[in-house]
């Protein structure tokens, strides 16, 4: 079972720009490799990334399996308005490992 | 006159020659964000990786080998094996008693009358104090508990007690150390005593300190052991490799800790 993390100021002045750095460990397993019997490792990566501000989105992302393991993806907004930011990433078994946090801006 | 001009110009071109090449990653021996990596003319594993590489070390976030510590704390006071303890029940809080252990293995011990190394170490512990099977080596909760007990002595210069009991053991890893081997008939000393700070083909050699492992290894995508490297390093030469945890590993991980002596530990740190 993955376990996501991220890290941002919870605690911003309106106007901020917000650094969000996100990391979940994962394999990635991209589907291309063969075990020592020779049959295909299939493909497990996490496809799809995204995080919402009070259910509106700040930010989302597809990921491919050129993607390393334990992909880390870090992004900047502009803070705005308090509420929770949800962080949920997509599994390819359909699996969905979700974080949330709250935010308050002054 | 003429004969002290030519002199003096020998004496230039010998100083050209001879005065140390910092080789690419660009690296300022005195810029002091890079002291604490640098004792004496032992240089870190971090002085010759790229400059995106140390980031990701120097940010305990971005660390990805921090998963695996993460991992190894839950462990720490996980009730395990016959006798119902943990490493918890007997060693406490691993930030206030296994701040200096990490940087003084490989270690003899008395009750097995060998050298054991860290992971050998915790699994004694296992074994004998807490009546758990032994993790295997190289296994995911193995790594995540020596990397997270080694992560406890993070700043404290490797020592290590070569002498005494010990001794069979450094002499055996010396030896390794400077023996050929392999079909291209290389000792470990030809890359990283000769020629560290040169390329071998794309590769920088560096100086092979092991203060840093466990390591992240960015081509393992994960953490991996010291005992996986000298593997890695063994076919790369052309040579077999022994076992992981084996005598010769064990003997070797003495003198390289030995030789990395001053330096500061610094797991989990994150290599190419």
């Amino acid at each position: 079972m993955p376990t996501p993390k991220v890290k941002f100021n919870e605690t911003a002045a309106k106007g901020d720009i917000l650094e969000v750095k996100t990391m979940i460990d994962h394999d990635m397993e991209s589907g291309q490799r063969k075990d020592a019997a020779g049959k295909v490792v299939p493909r497990k990566i996490i496809n799809a990334f995204a995080c919402t501000l009070n259910g509106k989105m700040l930010f989302s992302a597809e990921l491919a399996p050129a993607i390393s393991a334990n992909p880390a993806l870090n992004f900047f907004f502009t803070a705005t308005e308090s509420g929770t930011l949800e962080f949920k990433w997509t599994d390819d078994d359909g699996s969905v490992y979700g974080l949330s946090r709250p935010l308050t801006v002054t | 006159m003429r004969a002290a001009r030519t002199i003096l110009a020998v004496l230039a071109l010998v100083l050209a020659v001879r005065s140390p090449a910092w080789a690419d990653p660009p690296f300022d021996p005195k810029d002091p964000a890079m002291a604490k990596y640098i004792s004496g003319d032992k240089r870190s594993g971090y002085t010759f990786a790229e400059p995106e590489t140390r980031a990701m070390q120097d940010d305990d976030f971005m660390n990805p080998a921090m998963l695996w510590v993460g991992k190894g704390e839950t462990l720490w006071s996980t009730v395990e094996g016959s006798a119902g303890k943990s490493c918890a029940s007997c060693h406490g809080k691993a930030e206030e008693t296994m701040t200096t252990a990490g940087a003084h293995y490989p270690k003899y011990d008395a009750g097995e009358r060998k050298v054991v190394n860290l992971e050998q170490r915790i699994n004694l512990c296992r074994s004998q104090a807490m009546g758990a099977a032994e993790w295997k080596y190289e296994s995911e909760p193995l790594l995540a508990m020596t990397t997270y007990v080694k992560m406890q002595s993070r700043g404290v210069p490797v020592s290590v007690v070569v002498d005494g009991p010990a001794a069979p053991w450094f002499d055996a890893g010396r030896r390794f150390y400077y023996e050929r081997r392999g079909l291209n008939d290389v000792a470990c000393a030809h890359c990283h005593v000769d020629h560290w700070g040169q390329h071998i083909r794309t590769e920088l050699l560096s100086q092979g300190m092991t203060n840093g492992f466990p390591t992240y290894r960015l081509k393992w995508q994960k953490l991996g052991s010291l005992h996986r490297r000298m593997a890695g390093c063994n076919e790369e030469i052309r040579a077999e490799p022994y076992p992981l945890g084996s005598f010769e590993y064990v003997a070797l991980e003495l003198y390289l800790a030995w030789r990395a002596q001053g330096l500061l530990v610094e797991t989990p740190s994150v290599r190419k």
